[in-house]
């Protein structure tokens, strides 16, 4: 056996560095999905009787639903009825006033991630809403956010104190009939977070929520919906690990961002949720309904993402650029290792006058992880003069690996101008041995090549964030050669 | 003690046996050209002596310093001080060639027991090397070898080889793909970097190199051994004759 079949060997093997698991006394709904599950998550909430009907029409909708099967991944059917759809922490009538109320226990989980949240607000200035399970238990910086009109909650919250705001935004991006997964968030989602930028407002720091899925066979449904009104601009962060199950936990997010005149938001994900072991077993299923709309003129998102956890992700971060002049951007790393499968892409709908998007993604697929690049470019016939540009790199590590691409092209206009790239390297034994000759050690080989590889989306993240997803890799990809 | 010693090495690649049998030893100071035609394992020796392990050592002792280092890891031999400048000097998109060089100096420095290299000493010291080799300035930020023309390639090898400092330096083919002003840009690097300290194993197919990095000793390389060792005449009358007579004899 060479000495790098052994690294594999010793990398497809390796533990989760974030697999420890936090007891807590879960308030918890039985498990199963009907009308009465519905209306108990409504109540435990005290929801208004708007918003409950709108998850029954959501729920409704979803019967009515097939399960999508045309993504490139394979798993065994999803028992919904044995998914347990509500779980919140205990004190939920006494909720922590500051930082120092938080369970210490909690508190500790954080730390053992590495993100103390004391330590992140000092030497960040990150204003963090620390989802854990399915209710917050921490929002900061509240006050300052609000001296600038900015609003940075919870879902549940703002469905209490802005219900106009939530009313008129929410599901106008992914309506609740969008998708399998996303019309059951929008039946049973419990919360998520609320980002309200008024008109002209830049916001003052970066947003940030670590979400964590603690809780044994529970499904999580967040729901996030950020506005940000005209000329204003926010980046947003989303982070993420979960402890180490044996049972696969279904993730349905729905994330809905509204851009209008002259807005700019940036939203920035790193994921690190348990994979599963070595057989495949276990490990987060993250099926995931992400979208913008670019509804004003000369507004602009832009998704980036750095994507190493969950068994199997589902997920195409999508935009469209509804406003003339508007633009989308997606920059994505993502790494399937071990028996991880992934079809994740982005989709770029262009509706507007010089309408312009930029794909960049790059696949990193090791072990016995199978790659899909999924990506739609869409111009409209309204889309004069709209331009896109994809590139879409994958590299190989070991030969049982796989990686897949699959762009759909769907041009209306004929003064559209697009472009795209697609290279598959494979990490050679002759890259490493040309670093290791020079001196450099195994380890550090592949980090440096493989930190060169996804260095066009790494620029695009926030400094500190950067900084974690560059360690994220490191330690994902630890002795891991081909 | 002979800086680096070969004896009876034998090594096969997939069940083929490539070298059978090279006894080669190389003193500091001295200049040693490896000659042959394509395909005769010239290019499979420089490897094994880097640790490449792709190849398996069937039979045979390799000694650098009197040490066996046939167990050794590439990267200790480079910390070592052995250093190949390879044939085809591989591409690393999205690292830049002084990230990548200061990375492999540390980690040199590191083994020596020594401190890391002051950031602005690093950047002088890069700077003043990349002027030895006449290597534009623009490529130190480029990524390493990324979308270079095939003479800064190999000008990149001979300006990592004068950063460096190695003991041995093996140079696989360093003249292919060079134009006359090239090479000999190339050959002045090699040749300021000549002492006594260092031993050069310079491995090519054509005389005209040996032109400008005169050897003290040249091999005839063929079928996997060494089948003649001369002076550096024997270069030249290689260029007369051609390899056709060592390769009947070896067949």
């Amino acid at each position: 056996m060479s000495a790098s079949t052994e690294t594999i060997e010793r990398f497809t093997q390796q533990g989760y560095d974030a697999g420890f698991f936090t007891d807590i006394e879960q308030d918890r709904a039985e498990p199963g999905l009907s009308e009465d599950t519905i209306r108990f998550i409504s109540a435990k909430k005290n929801e208004p009787e708007w918003l409950l009907e709108w998850r029954l029409e959501a729920y409704r909708n979803w019967l009515n639903m097939p399960e999508p099967d045309w993504q490139y991944v394979h798993y065994d059917p999803i028992d919904f009825q044995a998914i347990c759809y509500y779980a919140a922490p205990k004190r939920d009538e006494d909720r922590p006033q500051s930082l120092d109320d938080i369970d210490p226990e909690i508190r500790e989980t954080y730390e053992k991630l590495g993100i103390p949240l004391h330590e992140q607000e000092m030497l960040a200035g990150v204003a963090v809403d620390a989802v854990f399970d399915s209710v917050s238990v921490a929002t900061s910086y509240k006050e300052k956010l609000a001296e600038q009109g900015v609003i940075f909650c919870s879902m549940s919250e703002a469905v209490h104190d802005h219900p106009e705001l939530v009313r008129k935004y929410l599901g106008t991006v992914v309506p609740p009939g969008d998708n399998f997964f996303a019309a059951l968030n929008s039946a049973v989602f419990t919360d998520g977070s609320f980002v309200f930028i008024p008109k002209g407002v830049r916001c003052p720091m970066e947003l940030s929520t670590y979400f964590r899925i603690n809780a044994a066979n529970t499904g999580q449904f967040e729901r996030t919906l950020i506005i940000a009104e005209d000329s204003s601009y926010v980046s947003y962060l989303e982070g993420c690990t979960a402890p180490m199950r044996d049972e696969n936990q279904l993730h349905a997010a729905v994330v809905e961002l509204v851009a209008l005149d002259d807005a700019e938001i940036k939203y920035s994900t790193v994921q690190n949720w348990y994979p599963g072991n070595k057989e495949g077993k276990g490990g987060i299923y993250n099926f995931v309904t992400k979208r913008g709309v670019c509804a004003g003129d000369r507004s602009k998102i832009s998704w980036t993402q750095v994507e190493t956890g969950s068994a199997i992700t589902w997920k195409y971060p999508s935009v469209v650029m509804r406003g003339d002049d508007s633009v989308g951007e997606f920059y994505s790393v993502a790494v399937s290792r071990m028996r991880q499968q992934a079809d994740t892409g982005t989709k770029m709908i262009h509706l507007g006058k010089n309408t312009r998007s930029t794909i960049v993604s790059k696949g990193i697929s090791a072990g016995q992880g199978q790659q899909v690049y999924r990506g739609l470019v869409r111009i409209a016939p309204t889309a004069e003069n709209a331009r896109n540009y994809s590139q879409c790199d994958s590299m190989l590590m070991g030969s049982e690996c796989g990686a897949h691409t699959f762009p759909y092209l769907d041009v209306n206009n004929s003064t559209a101008q697009l472009e795209h790239e697609a290279t598959t390297s494979k990490i050679g034994e002759d890259q490493l041995l040309y670093c290791m000759s020079r001196g450099i050690s195994q380890e550090d080989a592949i980090s440096l090549i493989v930190n060169g590889f996804c260095k066009e989306v790494f620029r695009e993240l926030p400094m500190e964030f950067a900084v974690e997803a560059q360690k994220l890799l490191e330690i994902t990809l630890e002795d891991s050669v081909g | 003690m002979a800086l680096l010693e070969i004896r009876n090495l034998h090594v096969s690649v997939e069940g083929t046996e490539v070298l059978k049998g090279v006894d080669l030893t190389l003193d500091s100071g001295k200049v040693h050209a490896i000659m042959g035609p394509n395909g005769g394992g010239k290019s499979t020796l420089a490897k094994v002596l880097v640790g490449d392990e792709a190849y398996e050592i069937t039979e045979g002792e390799i000694l650098y310093e009197g040490e066996d280092i046939l167990e050794l890891p590439p990267e200790e031999r480079a910390r070592m001080g052995i250093f190949l400048g390879f044939q085809y000097p591989v591409e690393i998109p999205g690292v830049s060639n002084t990230y990548f060089l200061k990375a492999a100096v540390n980690a040199i420095r590191k083994h020596h027991g020594q401190d890391e290299m002051d950031a602005m000493d690093f950047l002088q010291l890069v700077k003043e090397r990349a002027k030895r080799v006449k290597l534009d300035e623009s490529l130190l930020q480029r990524p390493v070898n990324d979308g270079f023309s095939g003479g800064e390639k190999k000008r990149n090898e001979i300006f990592h080889m004068s950063v460096l400092e190695p003991k041995l330096c093996i140079l696989d083919e360093t003249d292919s793909g060079l134009d006359i002003d090239a090479l000999r840009i190339v050959s002045d690097g090699v040749n300021a970097m000549r002492s006594e300290e260092r031993g050069f194993l310079v491995i090519t197919h054509y005389q005209r190199l040996l032109d400008y990095i005169v050897p003290d000793v040249v091999h005839v390389f063929v079928d996997g051994r060494i089948v003649k060792t001369g002076d550096k005449e024997l270069a030249k009358q290689l260029e007369v004759d051609g390899y056709a007579a060592f390769e009947e004899a070896a067949a």
